[in-house]
């Protein structure tokens, strides 16, 4: 059995990965997987406290994340979907018709 | 196990839900008739309210005090607090309603699914308003801005509209994703999820780096949806992009859901570690303050000045949560009252100028409206009046508590900005009451708008009414605080 320390410094580095990507990335799918990343790192640390601490409240809100990270998906795809339609293409660059 | 006294706790929002699954699928069953009509659709929203508002006061009449008013194992309380943001998102919801009605009559899209998004928002958003746990707050706040993500690219044929869609979900997505990071911290630090636990297990430890991290985590991902400074990036395009009518529910009814769960959080879970946040907050404040109203002097886009403004606003509002006292509690609930009813009569008149020739987004537009439409001319000054917080108009009465929190909670040098800050943007209100004054424009009259009138005529006497005759105002946030600000240990429970 792994530490709480190993389960936190790999959420930790699984948050950085997934924030970084958001930043750099271009392609609007591989954003939206970033971002799945971003709060998969929150439910190993949501897990790993709760099972540290011997709580199961954190169990039971990793449950609540994991639902509605579905449903975030869900709507972003469906954004995706009607900018691919419109402009036939899912740069995130390409996405300037607000300037500011 | 879920008992009847806590089903009449949930009363409001069961009946939301309920009734935002009915909006959506009412067009299925109905017939043809009822499914083109924007009309009908208008009027099962606004019933829809007012069972709401009904049942508010239903589920909150047999509370005496905050020791008895939580439900679901301390979840969720029914306190003053709640019910005054509950009535507030009300009020706002009817009213960006009737804002919504003839814009999407001139559209071909569905005026039942934008209602029922509408609904499904205002229910997330009663959940923050009374959520008093960690989770229930996520939930409501993410219910909340995944229907305002769709609601921004509502106009799913316009390039600006899918656009600020997606721009608002990328950005709306990653802030939550770091605030959900920093309440993992302080679970894991703490315990528990609960605001309550989570302050009374900080009242025994010291400092430490896990929580710091924690807490300004969770921090970063509520000034995002405030749209405080150096996370206010996506506010000039999202309100620009998305349909006017979104736009004044995104700056009125969310930014104060906003606001509610930012104090309840701040004031009752994480007051113990005031002197450690209360600096970071005083910069990010000073920062939105400076940036939002310098850079709305260069806009020549209403919607855009607006949304630098509402920057500005937020950094106003933050002062009362890094003063952490009685009186800036209560400057948070006048202030989000105040902001409220004047931004939203400000969108009332572009939405005006806007049904007439499909233009009323640039500066240019109001040019001699004063000739035009004297009504809205003159309504159109109190408002900005109220938001650059000059003394006859409700405004100034939020703008003094918290500038008085602030001072008084040690934060002299915060207070100077803001003065400073309103001063400059009086500069760019005036230049859209000097092209509604002194400068020609078309001198054709606009067709008489009876339902917009009304709004921006309740908003008129609202902001007029609170800036002359402030006192009902102010006790009421006094009266309804006071759970609040026991639980920060600012007044004794039952006290003054």
């Amino acid at each position: 059995m792994p530490s709480t320390q190993a389960y936190l410094m790999l959420s930790g580095t699984l948050f950085a990965v997934g924030l970084v990507g958001v930043i750099i990335r271009r392609n609007m799918i591989t954003v939206l997987m970033c971002i799945e990343l971003m709060l998969n790192a929150v439910n190993i640390n949501l897990v790993a406290f709760s099972h540290h601490i011997a709580s199961l409240e954190g169990q039971v809100f990793t449950i609540f994340v994991i639902t509605i990270a579905a449903g975030e998906a869900a709507v972003g795809l469906a954004i995706i979907i009607q900018l691919y339609r419109l402009r036939s293409t899912i740069n995130v660059d390409e996405a300037r018709t607000l300037h500011g | 196990m879920m008992t009847w006294g806590d089903a009449l706790f949930l009363l409001p929002e069961l009946v939301l839900a309920l009734g935002a699954s009915l909006l959506l699928i009412a067009p299925v069953v109905g017939r043809g008739e009822t499914r083109r009509s924007g009309d009908s659709a208008k009027w099962a929203m606004l019933a829809l309210l007012a069972i709401t508002a009904g049942a508010v006061f239903l589920s909150s009449w047999g509370v005496q005090s905050v020791h008895q008013s939580r439900g679901f194992r301390a979840m969720f309380a029914l306190d003053g607090f709640s019910l005054f943001f509950k009535l507030l998102f009300l009020v706002i919801l009817a009213l960006v309603t009737l804002l919504s009605d003839g814009y999407l009559r001139g559209t071909r899209y569905s005026a039942w699914e934008y209602y029922s998004l509408l609904a499904f928002a205002l229910c997330g958003m009663f959940f923050m308003a009374s959520g008093i746990h960690l989770a229930t707050i996520y939930v409501g706040l993410e219910l909340m801005s995944l229907s305002s993500y769709i609601l921004a690219g509502y106009f799913k044929n316009e390039q600006k509209s899918t656009e600020a869609a997606m721009k608002y979900f990328v950005l709306g997505a990653v802030s939550s994703a770091i605030l959900l990071y920093g309440i993992s911290l302080i679970y894991g630090v703490t315990g528990t999820l609960s605001l309550v636990g989570v302050s009374n297990a900080m009242a025994t430890l010291v400092t430490n780096d896990a929580l710091m991290f924690g807490i300004m985590m969770l921090g970063a991902g509520l000034c995002f949806k405030i749209a405080a400074a150096p996370f206010h990036v996506w506010t000039p395009d999202v309100y620009e992009g998305a349909p006017t009518p979104v736009t004044a529910f995104l700056s009125t009814a969310s930014k104060a859901a906003a606001f509610a769960i930012f104090a309840r959080i701040f004031y009752v879970g994480v007051h113990h570690f005031r002197l450690d946040w209360q600096y970071v907050l005083a910069i990010v404040a000073a920062l939105s303050m400076i940036l939002g109203n310098l850079a709305a002097i260069t806009q020549d886009n209403v919607k855009r000045m607006l949304a630098y403004s509402s920057i500005g606003h937020a950094g106003y509002v933050l002062l009362g949560i890094i003063s952490v006292s009685e009186m800036g509690l209560r400057g948070i609930l006048v202030y989000s009252v105040v902001y409220v009813f004047a931004t939203l009569g400000i969108w009332a008149t572009v939405l005006m100028l806007q049904q007439q020739e499909y233009a009323g987004e640039l500066v240019d537009d109001f040019e001699g409206l004063h000739r035009r439409a004297p009504f809205w001319a003159f309504a159109m000054v109190v408002f900005l009046l109220s938001l650059g917080g000059i003394p006859p108009t409700a405004g100034f009465i939020g703008k003094y508590f918290l500038f008085y929190a602030a001072v008084g909670a040690g934060f002299g040098w915060l207070a100077i900005i803001a003065v400073l800050m309103s001063a400059v943007s009086m500069f760019f209100y005036f230049r859209l009451v000097m092209a509604m004054y002194l400068r020609e424009g078309r001198e054709d009259a606009l067709p008489a708008q009876g339902t917009l009138r009304f709004v921006a005529a309740i908003c008129l006497v609202v902001t007029l009414l609170f800036g002359i005759l402030p006192s009902p105002l102010i006790d009421q946030a006094r009266i309804s605080g006071r759970g609040v600000a026991a639980r920060a240990a600012l007044v004794t429970p039952n006290g003054r």
